[in-house]
């Protein structure tokens, strides 16, 4: 077997395979198809400080090779995580990340004093690429100002490892990159979905209650790719790379594109044990190609 | 609700092979699948997701409720009523071809008290669980009687089936099945024949709530099974959530039967 830990900042993952955050729930739902121990982390679902009812049905289109959500971010807030989630979780032995959420600078900076307090949180993921909320998430990652100012407040709070996960929906995504780690982030995750649409000829309406929604799932892997390529070779921080992994082979390719760790998303939905597949696939993959060490394939795309 | 994960590790993710399929009316498939292991304990409202086999065009898996259960031959059936792109590759699934399921999910109808008197309403591919349902109530000794809506006599499908379990009635559109006209309009609704302990009922929406509303008015207690659009099937999406007085709940998960005073429909 081929070492297959990874690094990010202090985070020590035993493998590089990790779960997108709003494709697992908190864990406690997929314990009956995955051993969670053997996943390098868990990006539980994403946190408001209040209970938040999401957007209307219907919330979802499937579209070629993937599709588009508009969840809108459906949370019972942090006192909820913390009263009756987090206990059950604590204990599973690996990365608990918790995806930050807010409307307001103050809001994320709040969320994350709470969470920084909670020892077995052992990083956080800023999102500031939610497609799907009226106020903040994606307003802040589309903006560079925005992204530096809110990382910088929430850098000033937490301690701990701070991963801030990116919007595809910008032109230059490399400048993102680069002023998120200028403020402090200690890696990046990207992409998060792509804004898209879907439309219903016959009744001449939009599918979704929200018009516009997030595109996941294997459409935009081509798209992930490219950016988390870009990315890598912008900044020295690590980078978890996400989008449209449905194997080992899509996991391997986002590794040498540069990024040391991945996220497991939309692929969760269609085979809720696919991420430990992926952690056994990554392993032949090194053994078939004489890899000892998974980090020797960070990065190592050859030109 | 209490709490919203209860874990049970019955679940089976598990390839499975084609061993009969039906077509009794145009675009109305039965088909059954053999596990390759044994059966999970499968109750009235239960559905499975089904993987549709190559169909590059069909990226999720699809929801259905299970129509019938043999645990000792390890056979589970469902009805494919072919709608979109994913049920109509689903039907034309041959004898011997294999697909993913996963299953069991969802909850169950609440069986009524023994020896009571139930209406069972259903329209449409809303009928599949009414068999389990069905072999529930003979368990229990409860008198039901079942009411099975269509457009005309091709839609009404299971008459047979569920005789074995208690009176069977319908209705067609075109009168040519049945009483005449809407589900809702059978005179079995009348003041004086809706004598039930309770009703249970599950097809479309704005049926399903009509039900529930005679129901809920002659208070007699009423549950629904829906059947919002899913990513997953198992509560991690959040995307066939389904308003109640409670917020927003999970079709999947605290669903798919819900009391119909929980609901709020959508509009």
């Amino acid at each position: 077997m081929a070492q297959l830990g990874v690094k990010i900042h202090d985070l020590e993952l035993k493998n590089p395979v990790t779960v997108a955050s709003g494709t697992f729930g908190f864990g406690e739902e997929m314990a009956q198809f995955v051993d969670l121990n053997k996943l390098g982390g868990m990006f539980v679902k994403g946190l408001t400080l209040k209970n938040r009812e999401g957007n209307d049905y219907p919330r979802m289109a499937e579209t070629a090779s993937g599709m588009l959500n508009a969840v809108g971010l459906q949370n019972k807030g942090i006192d909820y995580f913390e009263d009756h989630i987090y206990p059950n979780i604590k204990d599973y032995d690996t990365h608990i990340i918790a995806n930050v959420n807010g409307g307001t600078i103050e809001e994320y900076v709040e969320l994350t004093e709470r969470l920084n307090a909670l020892d077995r949180v052992t990083a956080i993921e800023l999102n500031i690429s939610c497609p799907n909320v009226k106020a903040g998430g994606m307003l802040f990652g589309t903006s560079c100002p925005s992204a530096i100012a809110v990382t910088e407040a929430v850098r000033k709070v937490y301690k701990k490892t701070l991963i801030v996960k990116l919007s595809p929906n910008v032109t230059h995504i490399a400048e993102f990159a680069q002023a998120v780690e200028g403020a402090g982030a200690d890696s990046i995750s990207l992409i998060n979905t792509l804004v898209g649409m879907a439309i219903d000829a016959e009744k001449r309406k939009p599918i979704l209650s929200t018009i516009t929604g997030g595109l996941s799932g294997p459409a935009i892997k081509p798209v992930a790719l490219r950016m988390v390529w870009q990315c890598a070779k912008a900044v020295k921080i690590p980078i978890f790379g996400i989008g449209g992994i449905m194997n080992a082979t899509d996991a391997i390719e986002f590794l040498l594109a540069g990024a040391a760790a991945i996220q497991v998303g939309t692929a969760n939905f269609i085979d809720p044990k696919i991420s430990e597949k992926i952690i056994t696939g990554i392993d032949e993959y090194c053994e078939r190609h004489g890899v000892k060490d998974v980090n020797e394939l960070i990065g190592a795309l050859e030109i | 609700m209490g709490h919203f994960f209860m874990i049970k590790s019955n679940k089976i993710v598990e390839e499975h092979i084609v061993t009969r399929v039906e077509n009794p009316s145009p675009g109305n498939y039965f088909i059954t699948f053999q596990a390759p292991v044994d059966l999970p304990e499968i109750k009235p409202g239960n559905f499975a997701e089904i993987q549709v086999p190559d169909a590059p065009d069909v990226f999720l898996r699809r929801p259905f409720s299970f129509l019938d259960v043999d645990y000792e031959k390890r056979l589970v059936s469902f009805y494919i009523k072919v709608i979109g792109k994913g049920t109509k590759k689903l039907a034309a699934l041959k004898v011997g071809d294999k697909t993913n399921l996963i299953y069991p999910l969802g909850n169950a109808y609440k069986i009524a008290e023994p020896n009571s008197k139930v209406l069972v309403v259903g329209g449409g591919s809303g009928i599949a669980p009414f068999i389990l349902l069905g072999k529930a109530f003979r368990q229990n000794n409860i008198e039901a009687t079942f009411l099975i809506g269509g457009r005309s006599k091709a839609d009404v499908l299971l008459t047979k089936e569920l005789e074995a379990f208690g009176k069977v009635l319908s209705t067609t559109e075109d009168g040519s099945m049945g009483e005449k006209g809407m589900v809702t309009h059978h005179s079995v609704f009348k003041p004086n024949n809706f004598t039930f302990d309770k009703v249970y009922t599950c097809g479309p929406d704005p049926m399903m709530k009509a039900v529930g509303d005679l129901a809920t008015n002659a208070g007699i207690p009423c549950e629904a099974s829906l059947e919002n659009m899913m990513a997953c099937g198992f509560g991690i999406c959040l995307c066939c959530v389904t308003p109640t007085h409670e917020g927003n709940k999970r079709v999947c998960l605290e669903g798919p039967v819900f009391n119909v005073n929980y609901l709020k429909w959508h509009n």
